[in-house]
């Protein structure tokens, strides 16, 4: 089968291998002097106010489930892409159809006020 | 021989991940397990040439459900979750399950399953042409499929319509 | 080559009541999302303009009978009944939920476009030749009427019932999927004439199980759908919590389709093994019956007590599912159409007299309701009267000719204890109307409100229909037996 993945194959090592390596290099050749201020979560400079665990506004909720919709039309658009030649001007007018309508959607969604920020 | 090895690596992957996301009590490392669990389907789903599977599985799930799971997680609050008792005895019951499903699965393959021979015989249909999995699946989806495809379009509408506007405060 | 999949106009003109359908509910959000709000009003005679001219435009097409998108559609006799069935109960449901919607004081825009949608839903569900445009057509018109069983979403009640509808829905929808990919790993494809020449051809002894369970998991989708039992359990608690208009929709429009794609493939697809998911449909159908009729019995409030009801009645209509012959589905589509209006006209009395904020749902409420409001009440028991299958009205003729088709069956055990149940079903029934004429009204007789003209047109309207089928029940039967062809 993986006739097409050869360039994959040689790939992946090295992307394994290259943060390892590098690690381990900077392990043996850094001076190492740890502080407590070192071992605390970096905030713009500032010492952390509260745990960051805390709990988010249902506002992110929304915006994640839009962008699981328009992932699912990307998912969509992906074979179109890899035939886009072959489909020609058919399939322009196959996908154009396709996302004006969910383009009314984002206009809605838009009007509506679910991008807005409080 | 390398597909064997593959196999048992994504395997691995697959079943390795679903085991530590189902026993790790911090909810946002199960789900960092869970994606890895993914990852491996997907290097299964390649191993089959599902090549679109794969990227559905990357785009969709590992992409964007994970995105969904993690958001979820982030909405409750994590402190008082992790605290609870997560355990609720219902091991005795997950266990027959899988005792039972282990079995039928172990009985199926013993025995093999008649009438799976047309399934098999779409598979060899479709293997015929040089093109790859997505490119048949793209000319079947704009060509006999059209009407599916852009019907979709009016399901993420609604969609879309549903999840704003239930999800929403009311406005004055 | 992919130009010569380009739908051809015949084809379009076939699939014109979606396309209108379906461009009036993008319209309908852009001019939502545009429009000033006091222009809003507008939007409600642009829906009615457009469920009228997807009606017209389903009665053209059958002009010209046949298939389109390769086959993917098949607009028959059936699918123009059932277009024509969901299309009329939409516009009875759009006129019967203005006045409820300004009561409330919820924005209309989005439910127009949520009904219009659901529409288009359910038309492909009913038009659908093949396996993957029913699973699309239904997930819309599911989608759809989740949004607008919790409409009123600062209303807890509201939002209990879109949370279990949607949660319960899409597990069921899980089933039917499974059931579509067992199929076509089966036989290969999921057009039904195709599965339909599979089975026929094949040694079915050899691969029952797997058929078996094929069957099995679509007909939990679909029983799910058409709370038949034992699926039925989502049904009292979306309908008590939904708004009202909203329930008088879900149990008339999508419950006709969804009835009408389970007719369609159970009796093309797997027509083959029949004689296999009879007895399963049987034992549903006593079931749903006994459950829906008994259940009824105990309820206290009225739109609860309509839930089970519909599941009672979505029973009856099981009875003629299980005969899988030609007058089975002929009375099967005049026992829809009848309840479709009975129960729209049911309704219509519970939305105006539930009042502001849905405060009045107990029996009790209705107590002097025959001296308070005359007109409401009267057309109230006409609807009852009808529920029960009292001569000279629609029900009656729906059962009758159901359990004639169950006789002709041979399913005699079926017939007898559906024929008993129907007379458990009187009491509660008539029960309601002891409530409304014998009792004093108690100290809940401000609910009183004055019903729009609107509304008032869909109670009469649907009353009149109902005496009429009633009275002259070939009027509709020979509708719907010319209109029982499923094409092949």
């Amino acid at each position: 089968m993986p006739d097409g993945y050869l360039p994959i194959f040689v790939f992946l090592p090295v992307a394994i291998l290259f943060p390892v390596v590098t690690l381990f290099v900077a392990k043996l050749v850094r001076p190492s002097q740890p502080t407590p201020s070192k071992l605390g979560a970096y905030e713009c400079g500032i010492e952390p106010a509260s745990n960051s665990r805390g709990r988010y506004t249902v506002r992110y909720y929304i915006v994640a489930i839009l962008f699981v919709v328009f992932d699912v039309e990307t998912v969509f658009l992906y074979p179109w892409a890899v035939r886009y030649k072959q489909l020609g001007w058919f399939g322009v007018a196959e996908v154009a159809v396709f996302l004006a309508i969910l383009i009314v959607g984002y206009v809605w969604a838009y009007k509506k006020g679910a991008f807005e920020w409080v | 021989m390398i597909d064997t090895a593959l196999f048992y690596v994504f395997a691995l992957m697959t079943l390795g991940g679903g085991i530590l996301c189902i026993t790790r009590r911090n909810a946002v490392h199960a789900a960092i397990w869970l994606i890895a669990s993914l990852m491996g389907v997907a290097g299964l789903f390649l191993l089959q040439r599902a090549e679109f599977l794969f990227a559905v599985q990357i785009v969709l799930y590992i992409g964007g459900i994970m995105v969904l799971f993690l958001f979820v997680i982030m909405l409750i609050n994590l402190d008082t979750a992790a605290a609870e008792r997560q355990y609720s005895g219902q091991w005795k019951l997950a266990l027959g399950a899988v005792v039972l499903a282990g079995g039928e699965i172990a009985w199926v393959m013993a025995r093999g399953l008649p009438g799976l021979g047309a399934a098999a015989a779409v598979q060899d249909g479709g293997e015929g042409g040089s093109d790859g999995n997505v490119e048949r699946l793209a000319d079947l989806l704009f060509s006999e499929y059209l009407l599916p495809f852009e019907i979709v379009s009016i399901l993420l509408l609604a969609a879309i319509v549903g999840s704003v506007f239930l999800a929403r405060r009311r406005t004055s | 080559m992919p130009a010569s999949f380009m739908p051809s106009a015949q084809e379009m003109m076939r699939f014109l009541p979606e396309t209108l359908l379906t461009l009036a509910g993008v319209f309908l959000m852009v001019l939502e999302a545009i429009m000033a709000p006091e222009n809003k009003g507008r939007l409600k005679a642009f829906a009615l303009f457009a469920l009228a001219a997807a009606l017209a435009a389903a009665v053209i097409a059958y002009n010209d009978p046949g298939p389109a998108f390769n086959r993917l559609l098949i607009i028959d006799g059936f699918a123009t009944f059932f277009r024509v069935l969901v299309i009329g109960v939409a516009i009875l449901a759009v006129l019967g939920s203005s006045q409820y919607l300004a009561r409330e004081g919820a924005n209309p825009g989005e439910y127009w476009a949520l009904v219009l949608f659901s529409v288009v839903g359910q038309s492909l569900m009913v038009t659908s030749n093949e396996l993957i445009m029913i699973f699309i057509g239904l997930e819309i018109s599911s989608i759809a009427s989740y949004v607008l069983a919790g409409y009123l979403r600062d209303d807890a009640r509201n939002s209990e019932s879109a949370l279990k509808y949607f949660l319960l829905g899409s597990f069921a929808t899980g089933f039917l999927l499974y059931g579509v990919a067992w199929i076509y790993g089966l036989t290969g494809t999921t057009d039904l004439s195709q599965i339909r020449a599979d089975l026929a051809n094949r040694d079915i002894s050899n691969s029952m199980m797997m058929i078996g369970a094929a069957c099995a998991l679509m007909f939990v989708g679909f029983a799910f759908k058409v709370s038949a039992a034992p699926f039925q359990v989502w049904a009292p608690d979306v309908y008590q919590g939904a708004p009202s208009p909203v329930a008088a929709f879900l149990s008339s429009g999508p419950k006709a389709a969804a009835f009408a794609m389970f007719l369609r493939v159970f009796v093309t697809a797997f027509e083959p093994v029949a004689d296999r998911w009879e007895p399963i449909v049987w034992a549903s159908a006593l079931v749903t019956m006994i459950v829906g009729n008994f259940a009824a019995l105990r309820q206290t409030n009225v739109k609860r007590l309509m839930a089970y009801s519909s599941i009672a009645h979505a029973g009856y209509v099981m009875v003629a599912v299980a005969t899988h012959s030609k007058l089975g589905i002929e009375a099967a589509m005049f026992y829809l159409a009848a309840y479709a209006l009975t129960n729209l006209g049911a309704f219509a009395v519970i939305t105006c007299l539930v009042g502001k904020g849905e405060r009045f749902v107990e029996i009790k409420d209705l107590a002097g309701l025959g001296a308070r409001q005359p007109l409401s009440a009267a057309m109230l028991t006409i609807f009852l009267l009808s529920l029960i299958g009292v001569p000279l009205t629609g029900g009656f003729f729906g059962k009758f000719y159901i359990f004639k088709a169950a006789l002709d069956a041979r399913l005699i055990w079926l017939t007898v204890l559906g024929l008993l149940n129907s007379a458990v079903a009187a009491y509660y029934y008539l029960r309601i109307l002891v409530v409304m004429y014998m009792e004093e009204p108690g100290d809940t007789v401000e609910n009183t409100q004055e019903m729009g003209g609107a509304l008032k047109f869909v109670l009469v309207g649907s009353a009149v229909a109902t005496l009429v089928i009633g009275t002259f029940p070939s009027l509709l039967l020979d509708v719907a037996s010319r209109y029982a062809v499923l094409g092949r």
